[in-house]
């Protein structure tokens, strides 16, 4: 009984996730059709011959999203791109998830990445170790970054009560003001250019190559079992959810607040650290101040997208690493602008946000509870 | 306005909540609803309100079916309901907070204050309800808050006024003002449905009472029905309303308070230097009014506030100001007076609220990892001997109602060896039948050696489980008593009166 509760909550997300995709896929090919040039040149005749203008429209909107699928799936080593492409946003959406499970909202995984990044990445090309112990200290260079940006608003929240949205977003910018400045450091300087840009990483300290894809993406996925398992099922979980949920009655029963916020920082940051790890060991770009992109930001959305469980942050993650792949193979192909493929993804958020929409687009048969507020006798 | 409820029934899933319930509100009376613990009364009451749709069955009034899909129906139909949760902005005066949400006093874009003002003045005039228009709703007493939600609804010309548990909250003197209330509103033609587990109230107020039982409608009773039959129609067995115990065996002291002060976040003193002792196998019973710094002693006492000065020693080791963790990991149980802020996680599963502060322990972790299968034994077991109802250990906290959120808690701060059982309001919305398990409880606690503090603003419960009673007024211990001492000169200590009675403050 108990369990059917379960599956029946989990397919009613998911349900609405999966409406969400789909509105946001036939508005995407609305706006794919309108910037298709063989459709606008039907629209002056389109009354005389609307024929022509279904038929143009409905050949651009089915090759630009059969380029997309192509290019994300149709091959091992596309399906190898969207891993590769997918496992930092996996990472990143991890770190968002697991502090939002504690209460927090972690704006901040950009910053973390930014800082885990430089530290990891110095050590990736200024440190001469061999081959295996190299990437050891490297990745552990990552993830100690990352733990120590989120630990500081970590830190700030639990000690001093500071608003961790707040904290986060303010260090995101500092970290990026950090990066500059040690880029314009001999030390993290390229040798004979006047970029701010780093050396590459060394092989040394590079991720190998399994069947197609590195290392990382299984270490992505090893962190999400990780953080389920934490979440789920260990002490450390339960306390953190329970002061995510109630940090009175969990105050009341002998948790400290305090050691949750912090420690909760600290791992969603070594998980945004991570991330960056895929980056720099994973890629092996040298640092530069558009190193992280948006992947920071973008690990929002797929955490809310995932819904703060591992699982779908995980399915979210893949979702968005195939269609950002799926992006560019389409605008190579077809000349689609790969930016619909940002537009279809926002879209997709914007409507999980607004489930009760959806519903009601979707006609789906509102299960009641959920949202309203029900009166019950005091204190229920 | 008659009002008939024909049929109605509703289920979660496979539970059925309410079973075809038939019930007819007189005009101008007061119909108590009295009713086991997740019997199914607020289910019935939210169905009525518009906050639950029926499963099955009608609602007429006069005569006329009407269904509520919204609360806004039912208050257009005449329906008002007041909320134990109170739906109240607080920095908002008491005008402003009756006008929320009503056309009829806006000027143009503009609130019309002053006509806000005015009928607010109108209708504390024509039904008694005494309160400030201008007063900010933050600054007042709950009582008086509570009379703000009655005049929201009568604003609303509600016909038919439902008030769930109204009196959990409230003080013995707020709760008599209340009552006071509700026969004016009767007399001037307003229906009460009045829920509550004190048949005391019910006999005092009610005009006709019926009684629920696992989601039907078991019988009606009137007013003169005794309490011990009424007892019986709602749990369906014969109920001791009074605990029988032997005479406390005072052992050793275990719980030594010394001039404790505490100071409240606005700087207020609120214990001001409080000195007392309990003993094992001993209950001492703390009454007072609320807000005379009980809800702070109790907080001290197990660590949530760190006092300014004095000594809590628990077995000559004192306690004070290390936290809820040290004193739970000492030995001390506690049952909070506010159970869903401090008590219980609403969102997490009855099976988890059972270990909320016992997860760390060897029964229930290995390392870092939880024993589910312990956990979920556990669940099953104190589900068992708690009667929990609930649809299964996995249902979150907050389905469940009032009284089983309670017992949760209970079952919980029961489920370990205690040398000192702190238990503020433990039977607060909890029905009779499972007073008497609880009452039961605390003294097999004490009978086994352990020590407990009651808090209680209920006197009768103070009555029923003290070897020794301490009064609080104004966060100072004013006298020591054995239960022996009529109430009245309880009372008289509640007011501020010394030992001697002379010394008012
Ligand atoms: N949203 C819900 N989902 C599932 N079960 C529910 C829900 N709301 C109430 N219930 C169940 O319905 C039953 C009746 O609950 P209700 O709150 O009406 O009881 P009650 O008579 O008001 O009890 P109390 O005196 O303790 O307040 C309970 O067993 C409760 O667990
Ligand atoms: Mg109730």
């Amino acid at each position: 009984m108990s369990s059917l509760r379960m599956t029946a909550g989990w397919w009613a997300s998911a349900k609405v996730t999966l409406a969400a995709f789909a509105i946001a896929l036939l508005i995407g090919a609305v706006l794919i059709a309108f910037s298709d040039e063989d459709v606008v040149e039907t629209l002056p005749n389109l009354f005389t011959y609307p024929g022509d203008f279904f038929v143009a429209a409905a050949d651009a909107i089915g090759s630009s999203y059969w380029a997309m699928l192509k290019g994300s799936l149709g091959s091992w080593h596309a399906i190898a791109s969207t891993l590769e492409r997918s496992a930092p946003l996996i990472c990143a959406g991890l770190g968002v998830t697991f502090a939002f499970r504690a209460g927090l909202f972690n704006i901040g995984a950009q910053g973390q990445m930014t800082i885990a990044a430089l530290i990891g990445g110095y050590v990736a090309f200024a440190w001469q170790l061999p081959a295996g112990l190299h990437l050891l200290c490297a990745l552990v260079a990552c993830l100690i970054g990352g733990a120590l940006w989120g630990g500081v608003a970590g830190v700030l929240k639990a000690q001093a009560g500071a608003h961790e949205v707040i904290t986060t977003i303010m260090l995101n910018y500092v970290a990026a003001s950090v990066l500059l400045y040690a880029l314009s450091k001999d030390a993290f300087q390229r040798p004979g250019s006047d970029n701010a840009l780093s050396p590459q990483p060394l092989d040394t300290a590079r991720f190998p190559s399994i069947g197609g894809v590195h290392l990382g993406v299984l270490l992505a996925l090893l962190a999400a079992v990780l953080v389920w398992w934490v979440l789920d099922r260990s002490t450390l979980g339960f306390e953190l959810r329970a002061v995510g949920a109630n940090p009175n009655a969990a105050r009341t029963a002998g948790m400290s607040t305090t050691v949750v916020y912090t420690v909760a920082m600290v791992i969603a940051g070594a998980l945004a650290g991570l991330a960056a790890a895929m980056n720099v060991l994973g890629e092996g770009n040298a640092l530069s101040p558009t190193l992280v992109g948006s992947i920071g930001f973008d690990a929002i959305t797929v955490a809310l997208l995932g819904r703060a469980s591992p699982v779908g942050t995980v399915l979210a993650g893949l979702l968005f690493g195939a269609m950002s792949v799926g992006g560019v193979a389409m605008q190579a192909s077809v000349g689609t602008p790969k930016e619909l493929t940002a537009v279809i993804q926002a879209l997709i958020v914007l409507f999980v946000a607004a489930p009760t929409f959806v519903k009601a687009l979707m006609r789906f048969k509102d299960q009641g509870g959920g949202t309203t507020l029900l009166a019950k006798g005091w204190g229920a | 306005m008659k009002l008939e409820i024909r049929g109605l029934t509703k289920r979660f899933g496979d539970f059925v909540a309410n079973d075809h319930i038939d019930l007819t509100i007189e005009p101008g009376e007061i119909h108590c609803l009295l009713g086991e613990n997740g019997a199914g009364k607020s289910t019935l009451m939210n169905m009525l309100y518009g906050l639950l749709d029926p499963s099955e069955g009608e609602v007429l009034i006069d005569e006329v079916p009407r269904s509520f899909a919204t609360p806004g129906d039912a208050i257009a139909a005449g329906i008002g309901m007041v909320h134990q949760h109170f739906m109240l902005v607080p920095v908002f005066t008491v005008a402003e907070n009756v006008m929320l949400g009503d056309e009829s006093v806006r000027g143009g874009v503009f609130l019309n204050r002053g006509q806000a003002t005015e009928r607010v003045r109108a209708l504390s005039q024509q039904y008694g309800l005494k309160v400030d228009p201008e007063a900010l709703v933050e600054h007042l007493p709950v009582g008086v808050q509570q009379r703000v939600e009655i005049i929201k609804a009568l604003s609303h010309n509600a016909k038919v006024l439902i008030l769930d548990e109204p009196t959990a909250v409230l003080t013995p003197q707020e709760i008599e003002e209340l009552m006071q209330i509700m026969r004016e509103l009767r007399d001037q033609g307003t229906s009460i449905i009045f829920i509550t587990h004190k048949l005391r109230e019910v006999k005092a107020v009610g005009d006709r009472i019926s009684v629920i039982r696992r989601g039907r409608v078991v019988g009606t009773a009137d007013p003169s029905t005794s309490e011990a039959e009424l007892a019986e129609m709602m749990v369906g067995r014969s109920v001791k309303l009074v605990v029988d115990k032997e005479p406390s065996t005072r052992r050793d002291t275990v719980l030594q308070v010394e001039h404790l002060t505490v100071t409240d976040p606005r700087g207020h003193q609120v214990v001001k230097d409080i000195g007392f002792e309990v003993r094992a196998g001993e209950v001492l019973g703390v009454a007072g009014v609320q807000g005379n710094g009980q809800t702070e002693l109790v907080k001290a006492l197990i660590g949530l506030i760190r006092p300014d000065t004095g000594v809590i020693s628990l077995d000559g080791n004192d306690i004070s100001g290390h936290g809820p963790r040290r004193s739970l990991e000492a030995g001390v149980g506690y049952i909070p007076e506010d159970r869903s802020h401090d008590g219980n996680v609403g969102s997490f599963s009855v099976r988890e609220n059972l270990i909320l502060d016992l997860y760390r322990d060897d029964r229930f972790a290995r390392g870092m990892a939880l024993r589910l299968d312990d956990i979920a034994t556990n669940a099953q077991e104190r589900i068992e001997e708690f009667d929990i109802r609930t649809e299964s250990d996995q249902t979150p906290v907050s389905a469940l109602s009032g009284g089983n959120q309670q017992k949760v808690v209970v079952a919980r701060e029961f489920s370990r060896p205690l040398k000192l059982l702190v238990a503020s309001q433990p039977t607060r919305g909890v029905d009779v039948g499972s007073i008497e398990f609880i009452h039961r409880r605390i003294i097999a606690e004490r009978d086994r050696g352990t020590a407990v503090v009651i808090v209680s603003t209920e006197l009768d419960e103070i009555y029923a489980l003290s070897d020794r009673i301490a009064v609080m007024y104004d966060g100072r211990i004013v006298g020591t008593v054995t239960p022996d001492i009529p109430r009245e000169q309880i009372g008289l200590l509640m007011a501020g009166a010394t030992d001697t009675g002379e010394e008012r403050v």
